[in-house]
């Protein structure tokens, strides 16, 4: 909304007021100003002329020689406007004149002759072109033939003005009308509001003998005037009229349409006018349309209606779609002499769903579908037949023709200044709460302690109490509201077991060198199920933006990997990425899916990178292991995990493992395949997801510190010869299972794979710690018991003791 | 035999202390005290001395052995020393080389946001609430006071699965499920996570991103205690000089809405590029729980009222580290997130 402050001023007094502090005062007592926009600023020296003649520049076609009487003087301007002609009073801007944006007009010489200064069209002066009459859109800018030569351009085009741009919340529906306003900047101001006098002259003939009206849809228009104006003479608007418009952001057509649309700003009820005659069977019918009914709107489309949206009709055909826009079969035009003017109430909801199906927002539907002031609607046509006498030369017919059963009763509250103090924590007096609603010309008595507030029908925002109180704390000024902090008893706050779990991992993951990456839930179907854990059912959007973004995730690898790619072709070699997030499975009894909190991450590149020394170490299986396995240790859960040897898709076949807790399946661990590698465009790369739910469902055991060793331990190595596909774990759990209490601790210190052993054999070493808390273990112990996980291994795995 | 005596000692010091390294100094100890130095010739040599003078000269032999081997051994010493420090000169490295990199990743700047964001709130005593992020249209909107035809939920603007069931659009329904699932108890609860809109994405706008709201549910809440509490999140999230002010807003669950500024904490509220010359930043929508919203969770609203706010950390991240577009959040360029890896204190 873009409130003319000059154009306000004729509703209530803002004398003597700036407009930046108007509108910080607007904006503290509850409407946003958005913006403030000077019309005039950086226009100088730009006044009236008169174009006494204009002739072809003889050394260019486009050009026009015009003198030009400013006032004191004439002067010849050179001038390209194809519209420029004898006799117009013309925007001249004279030289030393100031245009927006900067552009300084100096006396200058175009193609060997003088021009004093330059004819100006309404976009040089800053006016946007959608607002300028189509006459003058490809052109400059003809004033009327009584505007004086020499005097200020600016004044006349209404330019001196500040312009203040509302940033309307849905409930203030109020203020999309320049009476609104002035409620709201009257109370403000502690001032009253002007509204305008309804006067004009009826003639004798009456409306409802011109006009039968019929509303078959009540529901949706329960309210429905129509005035008939004889003898209109349909022209240019008068300058004033334009102007507001314009501020308003409205381009002005032709004095009827204008007059419909200055009310329409003026009251915030919208009108439409037809041309009576060409409605052709004196009828107005209201009623919903037919599926597959067509009608031309205005701006020349052909639509085909839908059944139930709400249609004016003349009986026989529409006329227009009910509060979005008129059909161009009755639109006023040149030669229009009679005209019916329409101010109706219709139901928000039905607007708001014809203005949807047809994608139209118009003026009128966003007002239409807040719903417009009961009160207003047929003051509102009151008044466009006022100005239609006045500005048209119009006959108003006696009386309208109307249909109204619309409820336009005001809502009554109740409340006590006590109630209101307690909710805000102050103590306002009564009298002050009186003054305020006062000040906001809401009736209100004070009785027996209590306030009788009638709410009116213009602010369809105050229902309840809680909406009075607003509008007394704001007009009271927020500022004053005291600080304090919820009394009553106070219970420790915190963060629940899971949420500090989650603290912790992700703690963990960055210590251990990786960083935390948020990525998009929505993904591609393609992508929706990759490496996922668990797939169910897919998550999948009704009106998805794109297919990229039409389907929840099932793993958050996907993304992490893309972010990755993302990176490396960003020639950052190493990429360590984390997310903790979650993927959305199948659809449980509610309708909603599944939502599994997961943990995943990403590596590649190099882990080690100490480039001086030598030192640079590619990531692997091992590194990426070892992180899981410090979670695991953080976590508390090392000895309920497990891994084993895995395939999944996408993944190495050969390097790829399941992460078992309490041997249930919580994760995967592994090389991305090859393929997916080189898709990705990716060198080695490796990936773990776990669902971290079930990980941290998980307690750890209590934290109960074991005595520092008071005697040495022993250890003894043995390096075995084994087959390549004999696991080190098995071996190991072979040695722990042998070693039994005595075995404090078994680590592989060497793997070897090369010539040195036999094809297809690998040379494993581990050392072995033996230990008693008790005592220090004998040699003879250690021996037989070292002997005993020397014959284990080679009775189960038939390893060859080496060296 | 003395002046002999003499000569030899003054000519075994000066040897020492012209011994240039340890090697020539042992060739000095040698020369001088060995079986077959010269010292040990004199002593060899007594037996051809009368008796009487034997013990004289052998303790004048003594001394002189002596000093010589006190001086060798000072010299040996200072040898040493010399030598130990030539080695450790040699040892010397370029201390400006840079040291072996620490493997360290750090959090994303939301999660920052949002953490510092909950800690504050924990202190006051809150607990964090959170809850799915795919919800029925009951809890994102109706319980909201949001009755389905309302303007403010449209569909283009949500994205829906189906007619009752949409990706939040905010985290308001934690509030409204914790209210129903509270049954009238008091309630002190920050509600963190991801929301969705239907926006097309670029630099202000994500059609994923984060939300945090507050809620505070007890008998006689008053809008007061909401100022308060807001004020003090104000001076701990943006530094203890923040001023806060309220301007009435429109939110269909809360009545009273307000917007919270809080003054600028780049120029303090002379006016600069971050506040637009106004002094003041928009941080947070709040309000008084709107007491349909009350009632629809079964709480009686004649009896309890409360306040919530609710604030995005992406916009508070872009105010406080300057982040001029709001893709970078979800990126994950590894050089935009390591950058928040240190403390700000
Ligand atoms: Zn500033």
């Amino acid at each position: 909304m873009y409130v003319s402050t000059k154009w306000l001023e004729n509703y209530v007094d803002t004398k003597g007021i700036a407009p930046a502090d108007l509108a910080e005062k607007i904006t503290r007592a509850g409407i946003e100003v958005d913006t403030i926009i000077d019309r005039s600023e950086g226009l100088t020296n730009i006044v009236v002329g008169h174009v006494e003649s204009c002739e072809k520049h003889p050394e260019a076609d486009k050009l026009n020689i015009c003198q030009v009487n400013v006032g004191e003087e004439t002067v010849q301007i050179i001038c390209g406007a194809p519209n420029v002609a004898a006799g117009q009073n013309i925007i001249a801007a004279l030289p030393g004149a100031k245009l927006p944006g900067g552009m300084k007009i100096k006396k200058a010489k175009l193609r060997g002759e003088v021009s004093n200064g330059m004819i100006c069209s309404l976009q040089e002066l800053g006016v946007e072109g959608k607002t300028v009459a189509k006459a003058y859109a490809e052109g400059i800018y003809v004033l009327p033939a009584d505007a004086k030569p020499g005097t200020d351009a600016l004044s006349l085009l209404g330019l001196d003005d500040v312009i203040l741009e509302f940033d309307l919340t849905p409930n203030r529906a109020d203020a999309l009308s320049m009476l609104g306003v002035a409620y709201e900047v009257g109370a403000i101001l502690s001032q009253d509001v002007k509204l305008p006098k309804i006067e004009y002259t009826a003639s004798n003939e009456k409306a409802e003998d011109f006009l039968k009206l019929k509303v078959e849809a009540k529901e949706d228009n329960p309210m429905y005037i129509a005035k008939v104006v004889k003898n209109v003479k349909v022209a240019e608007s008068p300058l004033w009229l334009q102007n507001y418009l314009m501020a308003a952001g409205v381009r002005p057509h032709n004095n009827v349409v204008d007059i419909t649309n200055f009310v329409l700003l003026e009251y915030g009820q919208p009108l439409h006018a037809f041309d009576y005659d060409r409605l052709a069977t004196k009828e107005i019918v209201v009623r919903h349309a037919v599926e597959g009914e067509k009608i031309t709107t205005l701006d020349d489309v052909e639509r085909t209606l839908r059944a139930g949206q709400l249609v004016i009709t003349n009986g026989k055909e529409p006329v227009a779609l009910a509060g979005v826009m008129g059909g161009a079969n009755s639109e006023v035009y040149d030669g229009t002499t009679t005209v019916v003017i329409e101010s109706a109430y219709f139901a928000p909801a039905s607007v708001r769903k014809t203005s949807k199906d047809v994608g139209l927002r118009s003026d009128a539907s966003t007002r239409l579908e807040k719903g417009v002031d009961p009160n207003r609607v047929a003051e509102a046509a009151e008044r466009a037949a006022q100005l239609l006498s006045e500005l048209a030369g119009g006959e108003v017919l006696a009386g309208s023709v109307q249909f109204d059963e619309l409820n336009k009763e005001s809502v009554r509250i109740i409340l006590s200044p006590d109630y209101v103090n307690r909710r805000l924590g102050m103590k306002i007096p009564m009298d002050e709460m009186v003054s305020i609603l006062e000040r906001l010309q809401i009736p209100v008595e004070a009785a027996n302690g209590q306030l009788i507030v009638d709410a009116p029908t213009r602010r369809q925002d105050l229902r309840i109490k809680e909406d009075l109180i607003e509008e007394i704390a704001r007009l009271y000024g927020y500022d004053e509201i005291p600080m304090t902090l919820p009394i009553g008893e106070s219970v420790p706050g915190g963060l629940s077991s899971f949420q500090e779990k989650r603290r912790l991992v992700r703690r963990y993951l960055e210590s251990a060198g990786l960083y935390q990456a948020i990525t998009y839930s929505l993904t591609s179907r393609a992508e929706s199920q990759s490496f996922a854990l668990e797939t169910a059912p897919v998550t999948e959007l009704l009106m998805p933006m794109s297919e990229d973004r039409s389907v929840l995730r099932q793993s958050l690898l996907p993304h992490l990997l893309e972010a990755t790619t993302y990176n490396v072709a960003r020639r950052i070699d190493t990429v360590s990425l984390y997310e903790t997030g979650s993927v959305f499975l199948g659809t449980q009894e509610d309708g909603l899916p599944k939502e599994v909190g997961h943990v995943a991450a990403v590596i590649t590149g190099k882990w080690v990178n100490h480039a001086w020394q030598q030192e640079n170490k590619k990531v692997d299986f091992f590194v990426m292991k070892g992180i899981i396995e410090g979670l695991m240790d953080t976590l508390g859960l090392t000895e309920k995990v497990t891994y084993t040897k895995a395939t999944h898709d996408g993944l190495h076949p050969g390097r790829t493992a399941d992460i078992l807790l309490n041997g249930e399946v919580v994760g995967v661990l592994g090389q991305l395949h090859p393929s997916e590698q080189k898709k990705r465009d990716l060198k080695e790369t490796y990936v773990t997801e776990i669902n971290l739910a079930l990980l941290l469902a998980e307690s750890a055991e209590a934290l109960v510190y074991e005595q520092v060793p008071r005697y040495p331990s022993m250890s003894r190595d043995i390096a075995l010869v084994v087959s390549k596909d004999e696991a080190a774990g098995s071996l190991m759990e072979i040695i722990q299972e042998a070693g039994g209490k005595l075995l404090k601790d078994v680590t592989v210190f060497d793997l070897y794979e090369g010539d040195k052993v036999d094809e297809g054999m690998k040379s494993l070493a581990f050392s072995l710690t033996y230990f008693d808390a008790d005592r220090t273990l004998t040699d003879e112990e250690v021996v037989t018991r070292h002997d005993k996980v020397l014959a284990a291994l080679k009775e189960k795995s038939g390893a060859v003791l080496r060296g | 035999m003395e002046q002999q005596l003499e000569q030899l000692k003054q000519e075994a010091l000066q040897k020492i202390e012209d011994a240039p390294s340890v090697k020539e100094l042992n060739d000095v100890r040698v020369a001088y005290l060995g079986k077959k130095g010269p010292i040990t010739d004199l002593l060899k040599g007594m037996g051809k001395l009368p008796a009487e003078e034997r013990p004289k000269m052998g303790a004048l032999v003594n001394v002189v052995r002596e000093t010589v081997t006190t001086s060798l051994e000072e010299k040996m010493e200072l040898l040493e020393q010399q030598a130990v420090n030539e080695k450790l000169e040699k040892e010397t490295i370029d201390i400006t080389l840079p040291g072996r990199p620490v493997k360290l990743g750090n959090h994303h700047p939301l999660t920052r946001v949002v953490e510092d964001i909950e800690d504050f709130f924990i202190s006051m005593g809150y607990e964090v609430a959170e809850g799915p992020e795919v919800e029925q249209d009951y809890y994102n909107f109706e319980a909201l006071n949001l009755p389905k035809g309302h303007p403010a939920r449209d569909m283009q603007d949500s994205f829906y699965i189906t007619e009752d069931v949409l990706l939040r659009t905010h985290t308001s329904p934690v509030q409204a499920r914790t209210m129903a699932a509270k049954k009238g108890e008091p309630i002190k609860i920050i509600c963190p996570g991801k929301v969705y809109r239907r926006d097309s994405d670029d630099a202000t706008h994500s059609h994923q991103f984060t939300q945090i709201e507050g809620l505070v549910v007890g008998e006689d809440i008053r809008m007061s205690d909401l100022k308060g509490t807001l004020a003090l999140f104000a001076k701990k999230m943006f530094g203890e000089e923040r001023e806060i002010r309220l301007r009435p807003s429109f939110f269909p669950f809360t009545e009273p809405s307000v917007e919270m500024d809080i003054s600028c904490f780049k120029c303090g509220g002379s006016g600069c590029n971050v506040c637009k010359k106004t002094g003041w930043i928009e941080i947070l929508g709040s309000g008084m729980v709107h007491p349909n919203v009350l009632e629809m969770a079964g709480y009686d609203p004649t009896v309890f009222t409360g306040f919530a706010f609710g604030m995005g950390p992406e916009r508070i991240a872009m105010l406080k580290y300057g982040v001029e577009d709001i893709r970078h959040f979800f990126t994950n360029d590894m050089r935009f997130i390591s950058q928040f890896n240190r403390t700000e204190v």
